[in-house]
């Protein structure tokens, strides 16, 4: 992180600039591209609501993930979702939901959380692929730019100090108890692992899964999709990465929101982190 | 405190929802409209770009061991053709099928089942994955497509290499499904036109009496219920211009991902 533009004066509070132009550009690329990703993924899977893991889909196992629905005896709709053998009723999110004409649909993902909102698979795939795309050339250009320009060093690898401090870091954070001050102007080494799970492990699985799935790439080396399972099972893994995606994703919000959301916000959009100096005295 | 904060966080959590709501119906609305889904179709050049820039021609998707293969294999989009004509080669066993060749090629010709069958064939356990999703293993035999090709000898100005199916689309009997691919997956090792499934003759709900089987794509491509090839230099006036029935319907000619 770069250089305080700092005070002059002793004041009490000064704006440091916290995050560079780059790192704002691609955030934000990489927020509507994941976004987007997300939910076109969601629909293309709701084409065939059915997880397994294998080669195939139909080896003789039954799915490790099955959302549907079925009518009861009332000619009522209900949604369902099968988890490794134990059914619950979702009806109302997985399986059947109400769409914004307010009519029930079977769908396995509701229409609020896909795109497009209703079933239509081909369009879902081209807004897939488009922001792939994007998505791929923004994040590969964030880990070159965070490697020149020692962002990655500097920012994110974390310190011997931080990986001391990992105990009290943990605490803290079950106590919500977060670095104010001089310590906000950094950051922590839980945050550290967070990014760099996600940024090293999450994303080049989630993308290396979806080339998995491809017929064609399945060509590039003989038997290299079963290193990981066989294409289903490749297929599962592209769903759940994405789903912890989605799990960094709440954590993340829910951190900026509690350390100060309008401060954070503006961080990561001019750029400029205020910070407090709490007073030390009694 | 907490009183003080809850109106403003729930006027939060509204604007988040309704500003959601909003992108939504944007995204939505895009794909509605002509222009947009043109710009996301571009991803799909990229793809087939990039796909064959990392591959080789004649790489060979993966072949499975006969104990892979799926109990059942499944039959997607039309299970029985149920024309009159269809019918009709179905009650003799397919003894006056024809295969008609022709197009740009210099010898069209046309191929009963049992010559197809003495011609050079290719047996293999391969994956079908479905655009939807879905994968199922079975065992394929069928003549090498390259094979047809080397007989009718396709001209210079010859590009892609047209299906026509016996299967209607629409209710009312008309709307053939029909595929094309190009010339390099046409001479691919695996690109046969099968007869065969799991050893036993094709059955009706998979293609009877013959499909196409194109390896390195999704299952659309693998036209099944074929009845006649043609080589054209472009497929821009056959049916919807797009060179297959999905194709019509929005789904990307190149089905590599």
């Amino acid at each position: 992180m770069p250089q305080d533009d700092g005070p002059a004066a002793p004041a009490r509070s000064y704006l440091y600039y916290r995050h560079k132009l780059p790192v704002r550009v691609m955030h934000w690329i990489n927020v509507v591209a994941l976004t987007i990703m997300f939910m076109s993924g969601l629909q293309i899977f709701n084409a065939h609501a059915e997880l397994n893991w294998g080669k195939s889909s139909y080896d003789g196992t039954p799915p490790v993930l099955t959302i549907s629905s079925r009518e009861n005896a009332k000619g009522e709709v209900t949604g369902f979702t099968r988890v490794f053998g134990y059914e619950f009723d979702t009806t109302g999110v997985l399986g059947a939901s109400k769409a914004a004409n307010g009519r029930t649909v079977r769908a396995a993902f509701p229409s609020w959380l896909t795109i497009p909102d209703n079933k239509w698979l081909s369009m879902a795939r081209a807004w897939h692929f488009f922001f792939a795309w994007i998505f791929v050339v923004n994040g590969v250009a964030f880990v070159l730019y965070s490697i020149v320009s020692r962002h990655l060093a500097r920012d994110l690898a974390p310190t011997g100090a931080d990986l001391q401090g990992i105990g009290t870091s943990i605490k803290d954070h079950l106590r919500f108890r977060h670095p104010s001050g001089e310590e906000a102007k950094r950051y922590n080494v839980l945050q550290k692992f967070a990014y760099l799970i996600v940024i090293f492990v999450l994303l080049p699985l989630v993308i290396l899964m979806g080339f998995a799935m491809s017929p064609w790439l399945d060509s590039l080396y003989t038997g290299w999709v079963d290193i990981f399972g066989g294409r289903q099972a490749a297929r599962t893994i592209h769903f759940v990465a994405a789903w912890l995606l989605v799990a960094f994703v709440l954590i993340h919000v829910f951190e900026v929101i509690v350390t100060g959301l309008w401060n954070n916000l503006r961080s990561m959009i001019t750029g400029r982190y205020r910070v407090t100096q709490e007073s030390t005295h009694e | 405190m907490n009183d003080v904060m809850e109106p403003r966080r729930r006027f939060l959590a509204r604007a988040a929802a309704a500003a959601s709501a909003l992108v939504l119906a944007g995204c939505d609305r895009l794909s509605r409209t002509e222009w947009f889904p043109r710009v996301l179709a571009v991803a799909e050049k990229w793809n087939d770009a990039a796909a064959h820039a990392i591959t080789s021609r004649k790489a060979m998707a993966q072949e499975f061991a006969e104990s892979d293969r799926s109990p059942e294999f499944r039959s997607n989009g039309t299970a029985n053709p149920g024309t009159d004509d269809y019918r009709a080669m179905v009650a003799n066993g397919f003894a006056d099928y024809r295969l008609a060749v022709a197009g740009m090629v210099a010898q069209p010709k046309s191929f009963s089942l049992v010559e197809l069958l003495a011609l050079p064939n290719r047996t293999q356990v391969t994956r079908h994955d479905c655009v939807e999703g879905w994968s199922a293993i079975a065992k394929w035999k069928g003549v090498k497509l390259s094979a047809i090709l080397d007989l009718v000898k396709p001209a210079a100005g010859a590009r892609y290499v047209m299906f026509y199916c016996a299967d209607p689309m629409e209710e009312d009997g008309t709307d053939f499904y029909y595929e094309s691919i190009d010339l390099d997956d046409a001479y691919h090792p695996q690109t046969i036109l099968a007869y065969e499934m799991n050893d036993a003759p094709l059955p009706v709900a998979n293609g009877a009496p013959l499909r196409l089987r194109v390896e390195r794509q999704l299952g659309y491509k693998h036209a099944k219920y074929v009845t006649a090839i043609a080589l054209v230099d472009s497929f821009g006036n056959v049916a919807g211009g797009k060179g297959g029935y999905w194709e019509d319907n929005g789904y990307q000619w190149y089905a590599g991902i």
